[in-house]
C-alpha cells in the first residue's frame, strides 16, 4: 500500500472510529503524530494514532522517512563497497548486517572462509549483538521512566565498542568483514581484555536485575502489557526475540546449519510464554547473557591458521542466486542475492530486515491500550530506524 | 528577622520596608538560592554520580558555575510563541505557576523568628497556594495549541487534585498533635512532645511515620516527579504542559519546579522532623540569640537537603506509573491509608491524655 493509500485508510478508520465514540458519548477523538520526531521513536518512525481520551481507538506506523534506497544502491555497487552500505542498517550491531551478506558472497563464489575468521567472524557477530541489545535493556527503562539504567547500558555498551574499534577499526561501522575472511586478524591481548569486558556486561545484567526486574512498577508497566499470541507472531513474520518472547523456540543460529562457529559454543536459547513486554524484555536479557558466554567460549577455543581464504584478486561472483539468513540482534535478517556474472556488484539484492516485520504488528498491537502503553509496546518491540527503511 | 533600616526610606516608614518589601525579597532570594542549589547538588551532581557519570565539570570548580551559564543560556534563547497559541494566557501560565509557589515562601519558618509571615492558619495557607499551580499547568497546556501540551496539562490537573489529598490528610495527623495549623508552634509543640514520657526527641516523624510517608509521596506527585511524572513524561509527551515553552518562560517553569520541589521539603522537615529546632537546642541562649537564629536557620538547612536528597533519590531510580494505576494509588491506597492514620492518631491522642 502507498502511503496516500496507507492515509486513506487511516482517514477512513478514524471516522468510523469517531462515529463509535460519539454513538457512546458526545466525545470527539484526537488524532495525534507520534513522530516523525519523537523521542520515543529511535528515529522517524511516524505512529498515527486515534485517540479517544487516552486510549488508543486505532493505530497505524508510516515507516519510510529514512528510505535510503539500499537495494537499488546495492546493484551499482560492487561487492567490497555493499558491506560499507550494509552496516547503515541497524547501525547499533552494524557488525552482523556484513555478515549475511558476504556468506551469500562466498555462497555464490563456491569459496569458504577459514575456520579462524568463521570464528572471529561469529564472536564479533555476538559482540554486535552485546552492544546493540545492552542499550535496549538501557532505554526500555528509559522509555517506562526509570533513567538510571540506560546511562549504565551507555557506559558498559562502551567498553564493547572500544573492543570492536580495537579489533576493526570502527567503532559503529566496522566494515571488516571481507569476501574469503576477515580483513585482519586480532590485536595482541584483544582476548583477555574481551573476556574480562563480557564478565563486566554479565554484572550489567545483573544490576538490571536489581534496578528493573522484580521492581514492581516496572512489572506494571510491562506486564501483560501489548500480548503477542504465539499464533500472531507467526502470522506476522515476527522473529527474533519478539517471537521467542511469545514461546516459539526458533533461533537461526541453533536451527539454520551455518558455517559460523555457535554450533561449536555451548548455549541455550531462551524463551517465554507470555508474549507481553516485559517477556520481550526478559528474553533479550538473558539473550545478552548467553552471547557473553558464546564470546567466551569461542574465544578459549579460536583455532590457529589464516584469516582468509585465497580469493582472486578481481571478484567476480559467478550467475546464481542464494539466500542467507541469519539470527541479527533484532530477529532474522536475510540477503536474496542475485548475480549476473558480471563484473561489479550484485543484480538484484532484496534484503529482509527484521524491524519491518516486527513493526507491521504495531497496528493490531496498539488497538484500545493507553498512551503510556504505546510507547511500553514501541519500545519492547525494539525496532531500529535503519532497519525498517534501508 | 529584625530590621534593616530605620527613618524614613523614599518617604515611607522604615517600618513598613522591614514589615514587608524586605521580607518579601529575602523570600524571593530563599527560593531562588534553594531551587539553585537542589538543580546544582541534586539535579546535576548527585544523579550524575549515581548514573556513574560526572555530570558538567567545565565551568568552575567541579562545575559549580554551570547554573549560572544554564541561566544565561535561557535568558538568551529566543522567546517563542506558536502561531495558533493563545499568546496572554500562554505568556502568563508560567508565572502563575511561580507566584503560587513563590507564595508557599511566606509561612515557611527557617528560624526562630525568620518567617516572612506566622500566619495562624499556616499550613492550610501552604497547601492552598501550592494548588494554584494547577491552574497555571491548565493554562499553558490548552494555550500552546499543541496535543502533547494538552495531554500533559490534563494527566497533571488530575494527579495534582488526586494527590492533593492525601497530602492534606497526612498533615491532619501532624496537626492533631500540635493542635496548631500555625507552622512556628508546630515546631515549638515538637520541642515540647514527648514520646511515652521522654522528651527532647519527640520529633513527629517518630509518631507520624506513616504520615511523613504519605507526605513525602504526595509530594513526589505534587512535583511530577518520577514515578509520578506522567504530565511530563518525557519519552511520550516530549515535555508534557512545557513543549512548546523556550527561554525565559521555560526556566520560569524550571525554577519553580525546583522551588515548589525545595519549599515542599521545607514543609515536610517543619511538619515531620522539628524544622529549625534540633533536640537538644535549648530556649533561651541569652544574648546569643543571634547564634540560635543562626544555628537553626543551619538545621533548617540540613533537614530540608536530606529531604531533597530522597526525593530525587526516587526520581532518578525508579520508572513512573500508568496514568490509571497512579490515580488508583492515590484512591485506593494513599488516601485510606491517611484516613486510617487519622484515626489511629486520634485514638492515641485521647489514650495519652485520657
Amino acid at each position: 500500500m502507498s502511503v496516500s493509500e496507507q492515509q486513506k485508510a487511516a482517514y477512513v478508520a478514524g471516522q468510523a472510529a469517531d462515529a463509535r465514540v460519539r454513538f457512546e458519548l458526545e466525545t470527539e477523538g484526537m488524532t495525534l503524530n507520534i513522530g516523525p520526531q519523537h523521542p520515543a521513536t529511535h528515529g522517524t518512525l511516524r505512529v498515527i494514532v486515534r485517540l479517544d481520551g487516552e486510549q488508543v481507538v486505532w493505530a497505524d506506523p508510516v515507516a519510510g522517512y529514512m528510505h535510503r534506497g539500499y537495494e537499488k544502491l546495492c546493484e551499482v555497487r560492487d561487492y567490497a563497497q555493499v558491506t560499507t552500505l550494509v552496516n547503515r542498517i541497524d547501525w547499533l550491531g552494524s557488525f552482523c548486517n556484513e555478515v549475511p551478506f558476504i556468506l551469500a558472497a562466498e555462497e555464490l563464489m563456491g569459496i569458504e572462509a577459514p575456520p579462524r575468521a568463521q570464528y572471529i567472524r561469529t564472536v564479533l557477530f555476538e559482540m554486535g549483538r552485546v552492544a546493540n541489545l545492552t542499550l535496549f535493556l538501557g532505554d526500555m527503562a528509559a522509555q517506562v521512566g526509570a533513567l538510571t539504567p540506560v546511562f549504565y547500558a551507555f557506559r558498559d555498551r562502551e567498553y564493547v565498542l572500544n573492543l570492536i574499534e580495537a579489533a576493526t577499526g570502527g567503532r559503529f561501522h566496522p566494515n571488516f568483514d571481507r569476501i574469503g575472511g576477515l580483513k585482519e586478524d586480532l590485536p595482541k591481548g584483544w582476548i583477555d581484555e574481551t573476556k574480562l569486558v563480557m564478565r563486566k556486561i554479565r554484572h550489567f545484567c545483573d544490576e538490571i536485575d536489581d534496578l528493573l526486574i522484580g521492581n514492581r512498577i516496572f512489572e506494571e508497566r510491562c506486564r501483560g502489557i501489548g500480548v503477542i499470541p504465539r499464533d500472531v507472531a507467526l502470522e506476522y513474520g515476527l522473529s527474533g526475540a519478539n517471537a521467542r518472547a511469545s514461546g516459539i523456540d526458533w533461533d537461526l543460529r541453533r536451527d539454520e546449519p551455518s558455517v559460523l562457529a555457535w554450533k561449536d559454543a555451548d548455549w541455550k536459547v531462551w524463551t517465554h510464554p507470555d508474549g507481553d513486554s516485559f517477556a520481550r524484555y526478559w528474553v533479550r536479557q538473558q539473550e545478552v547473557r548467553e552471547s557473553t558466554r558464546i564470546v567466551e567460549q569461542l574465544l578459549d577455543g579460536l583455532p590457529s591458521g589464516p584469516i582468509r581464504a585465497k580469493t582472486p584478486a578481481r571478484i567476480r561472483v559467478p550467475a546464481g542466486e542464494t539466500y542467507v539468513h541469519t539470527e541479527n540482534p533484532l530477529g532474522e535478517m536475510g540477503y536474496y542475492v542475485v548475480s549476473d556474472g558480471s563484473p561489479g556488484g550484485p543484480f538484484r539484492c532484496k534484503i529482509r530486515t527484521p524491524s519491518f516485520s516486527n513493526v507491521s504488528i504495531v497496528p493490531w498491537l496498539l488497538r484500545g491500550v493507553y498512551v503510556p502503553d504505546v510507547i511500553t509496546i514501541l519500545a519492547s518491540l525494539y525496532f531500529i530506524l535503519g532497519d525498517i527503511d534501508r | 528577622m529584625t530590621g534593616v533600616l530605620a527613618g524614613t526610606f523614599l518617604g515611607i516608614h522604615a517600618a513598613y520596608w522591614n514589615a514587608t518589601v524586605l521580607r518579601l525579597v529575602l523570600a524571593l532570594g530563599l527560593a531562588l538560592t534553594g531551587a539553585g542549589t537542589f538543580v546544582y547538588v541534586y539535579l546535576f551532581k548527585m544523579v550524575s554520580h549515581l548514573q556513574s557519570r560526572l555530570g558538567p565539570m567545565e565551568t568552575g570548580p567541579h562545575g559549580s558555575l554551570q547554573l549560572m551559564a544554564e541561566v544565561v543560556k535561557f535568558i538568551q534563547k529566543e522567546d517563542i510563541f506558536p502561531r495558533k497559541a493563545d499568546r496572554w494566557v500562554f505568556a502568563g501560565a508560567p508565572f502563575v505557576v511561580i507566584m503560587s509557589t513563590l507564595l508557599i515562601y511566606v509561612v515557611i519558618p527557617v528560624g526562630p523568628r525568620g518567617v516572612v509571615s506566622g500566619l495562624d492558619v499556616g499550613i492550610l495557607y501552604a497547601l492552598a497556594v501550592s494548588s494554584i499551580s494547577v491552574i497555571g499547568v491548565l493554562m499553558a497546556g490548552w494555550a500552546s495549541a499543541n496535543k502533547y501540551s494538552l495531554i500533559g496539562a490534563l494527566r497533571a490537573a488530575g494527579q495534582l487534585i488526586a494527590y492533593e489529598l492525601p497530602l492534606v490528610l497526612a498533615i491532619v495527623g501532624v496537626v492533631m498533635q500540635a493542635g496548631s495549623l500555625n507552622l512556628q508552634t508546630i515546631v515549638a509543640a515538637q520541642a515540647h512532645f514527648k514520646l511515652f514520657g521522654v522528651g527532647g526527641i519527640g520529633l513527629f516523624v517518630i509518631p507520624q511515620l506513616v504520615g511523613f510517608f504519605i507526605f513525602l509521596v504526595s509530594a513526589q506527585a505534587e512535583l511530577t516527579q518520577t514515578p509520578f511524572d506522567m504530565p511530563i513524561a518525557e519519552s511520550e509527551l516530549v515535555a508534557g504542559y512545557m513543549t512548546e515553552y523556550s527561554g525565559m518562560r521555560f526556566l520560569v517553569f524550571f525554577i519553580g519546579e525546583f522551588a515548589t520541589a525545595f519549599a515542599l521539603a521545607g514543609l515536610a522537615s517543619v511538619l515531620f522532623l522539628g524544622g529549625w529546632w534540633l533536640p537538644g537546642m535549648g530556649a533561651h541562649w541569652g544574648h546569643l540569640a543571634w547564634a540560635r537564629e543562626a544555628v537553626g536557620t543551619g538545621v533548617m538547612f540540613a533537614k530540608v537537603m536530606l529531604i531533597g536528597f530522597v526525593i530525587f533519590w526516587v526520581r532518578f531510580t525508579l520508572p513512573r506509573f500508568r496514568e490509571d494505576q497512579l490515580q488508583a494509588f492515590a484512591w485506593k491506597f494513599l488516601i485510606p491509608l491517611s484516613l486510617v492514620n487519622i484515626l489511629v492518631t486520634g485514638i492515641a491522642k485521647v489514650a495519652a491524655h485520657g
